[in-house]
């Protein structure tokens, strides 16, 4: 064990006094990882109460979930609602991004401070706010007024990641693509855009990843026919424990997991 | 003369260039209209719609009996107390555990700590609701835990550790925990290590010169992640609910019951305006306090 001797860090330590630390961290990362991935073995339990690890196992609850249609229904809309979300809210929010940070006005600090507003106040209010406001305009269970919302909440996310691209990016190509006679709006597309991609794409994810997992605003302004996976998954969860919802947590992990992995691996592309 | 001639001219392209300038300044701002009308339209006029709400009585009048309602009731400060509760004990489990965490992680190699930094990530980009659920199996009476436990022996019956206190804790601190470990680790990522040579230099012990310097240095990301995880309880409503089982009441929890139970926009609106201005007064504070905090130790 002479790696025990070496010293960890450049401070007078060696590896061997820090391994309580790597001990306590390790602990710690294992709770924040393992209670999330637990319900994927145990989704694939036969039996009606979840069980660690599963005597039996199936695809039972699997089969649940691809047959019923109030779930099938309720994972369309999500997922219409998540990329519609991510339609409106990405292009929003780069504009927005782009808007504030090349203009040097002196409102642009208040104009970005009144854009983050939503991060701000408390979901529970949001959420209330729009159903009274959707009630007096019909918006209430639509799929637009959803989406709208969730287009608010994820477009301060777009902004950040823009806005921090933009800092790491050089201005002054843009500036001499002009002065050779680009447009503004061409010099963004040609020269800007193709360099803030990889961050257009993260983004976009994040919004998409927001709406999906957006529960409150859904439980108030989604209903019938286009209520989303998340209401009907907080409903059955304060009622008893399905252990359909074990599948589909499952399933959403793998959606999540799916996305995190692919920024992280755009992120590492971009370097 | 031809000289002021050409001076004039200058000054009058200067004036057409600023001119010019000023109106591709906003030509740009108003890239950000969408941006602004949405938010008008989904939060600033459904809101301001509440705050009217609220100063309105049950006759349709300016009152304030939806306040007074929540001073007199001994249900409203009970809510309130436990809002306050659940939000502080949250906070300082996160800083326990976080701290440790967010040190290790920036202790490492950059690369090394980007892995291990998944162990924040992965948790922080899964659905709440999903964990809020693998806490509710992990914690029941013939949940994992409690299995675990007896055949360890560290209790003989189940222990009933969801469907209140204990199990809103867990469920949230697990949730808050990387709103805390991201900026900690941002700003303990910026301390500079020769900081720490000349503290050993001079004769300070590990244990000295991570008290009297790093930590200090330390504090600034702390208190920001602190004070995100502090606000973001204030209002947390889907975890509670879920994990308290009906036995701890937070706020959000108690609008959502009043607009269930009562239909009662008057009351639900003023919890919800005491709510937001809690968390901009706190906010407010904290920008205030983290401004003295570099003018006291410069920017770092």
């Amino acid at each position: 064990m002479n790696w025990l001797k070496k010293p960890a860090s450049d401070t007078q330590l060696t590896h061997g006094d820090r391994l309580w630390l790597y001990f306590v961290a390790t602990i710690i990362m294992l709770l924040l990882v393992i209670p999330t991935f637990i319900v994927i073995p145990m989704s694939f339990s036969e039996s009606q109460y979840l069980e660690f690890p599963p005597e039996h196992w199936s695809a039972r609850w699997y089969n649940v979930y691809f047959e019923s249609s109030k779930w099938m229904r309720a994972t369309v809309t999500s997922v219409q609602v998540g990329v519609l979300t991510m339609l409106v809210a990405t292009p929003m929010g780069v504009m927005a991004a782009y808007a504030l940070f090349v203009s040097g006005h002196r409102a642009a600090r208040a104009i970005f401070a009144f854009l983050i507003t939503p991060m701000i106040v408390p979901v529970i209010l949001i959420a209330i706010g729009a159903f009274y406001a959707y009630g007096r305009v019909g918006l209430n269970n639509t799929i637009t007024g959803l989406v709208l919302a969730h287009a608010v909440l994820a477009t301060p996310l777009v902004m950040i990641v823009i806005t921090s691209a933009l800092r790491n990016y050089d201005l002054n190509q843009e500036r001499v693509a002009r002065s050779l006679g680009a447009t503004r709006l061409k010099a963004f597309f040609v020269i800007t855009l193709p360099q803030i991609k990889f961050s257009i794409v993260t983004s976009a994810l994040l919004a998409f990843l927001t709406s999906f997992d957006e529960v409150i605003i859904a439980i108030f302004v989604s209903g019938g026919v286009n209520a989303t996976l998340t209401k009907h998954m907080f409903s059955s969860l304060r009622d008893f424990i399905d252990p359909t919802i074990a599948a589909i947590s499952t399933i959403m992990i793998l959606v999540s997991t799916t996305l995190l992995l692919a920024t992280q691996f755009i992120g590492s592309r971009q370097k | 003369m031809s000289a002021s001639t050409a001076s004039k001219t200058e000054g009058i392209n200067e004036k057409l260039l600023r001119i010019q300038g000023i109106r591709e300044q906003r030509l740009l701002l108003s890239l950000a209209t969408p941006a602004v009308l949405a938010i008008v339209a989904i939060i600033v006029i459904p809101v301001g719609w509440l705050f009217y709400l609220s100063f309105t009585g049950s006759n349709g009048h300016l009152s304030l009996e939806n306040y007074q309602r929540m001073i007199e009731y001994k249900s409203y400060a009970r809510v309130f107390v436990t809002t306050f509760q659940v939000s502080i004990l949250t906070t300082l489990i996160c800083i326990l555990i976080g701290y440790p965490l967010a040190y290790f992680l920036a202790m490492l190699p950059q690369r090394l700590a980007g892995f291990f930094m998944l162990a924040v990530l992965l948790p922080f980009w899964t659905s709440l609701l999903v964990r809020t659920y693998a806490w509710l199996v992990l914690l029941q009476k013939n949940g994992i835990l409690n299995d675990f436990a007896m055949s360890v022996g560290l209790w003989d019956t189940p222990v009933k550790l969801v469907h209140n206190l204990t199990g809103t804790l867990i469920g949230m601190a697990h949730i808050m925990l990387p709103f805390l470990v991201l900026p900690l680790y941002g700003s303990m990522r910026k301390i500079q290590r020769d900081l720490m040579h000349a503290a050993a230099n001079l004769g300070a012990s590990p244990v000295q010169s991570f008290w009297k310097i790093y930590f200090p240095l330390s504090m600034s990301g702390m208190v920001a992640g602190s004070l995100i995880v502090f606000v973001l309880c204030l209002g947390f409503y889907v975890t509670p609910a879920v994990l308290g089982g009906g036995r701890v009441v937070m706020v959000a929890t108690q609008i959502t019951a009043i607009l269930e139970n009562q239909y009662n926009w008057g009351a639900a609106s003023a919890l919800g305006v005491v709510l937001l201005i809690a968390t901009l007064v706190i906010l407010y504070a904290a920008t205030k306090l983290m401004k003295l905090d570099a003018a006291l130790f410069g920017k770092h």
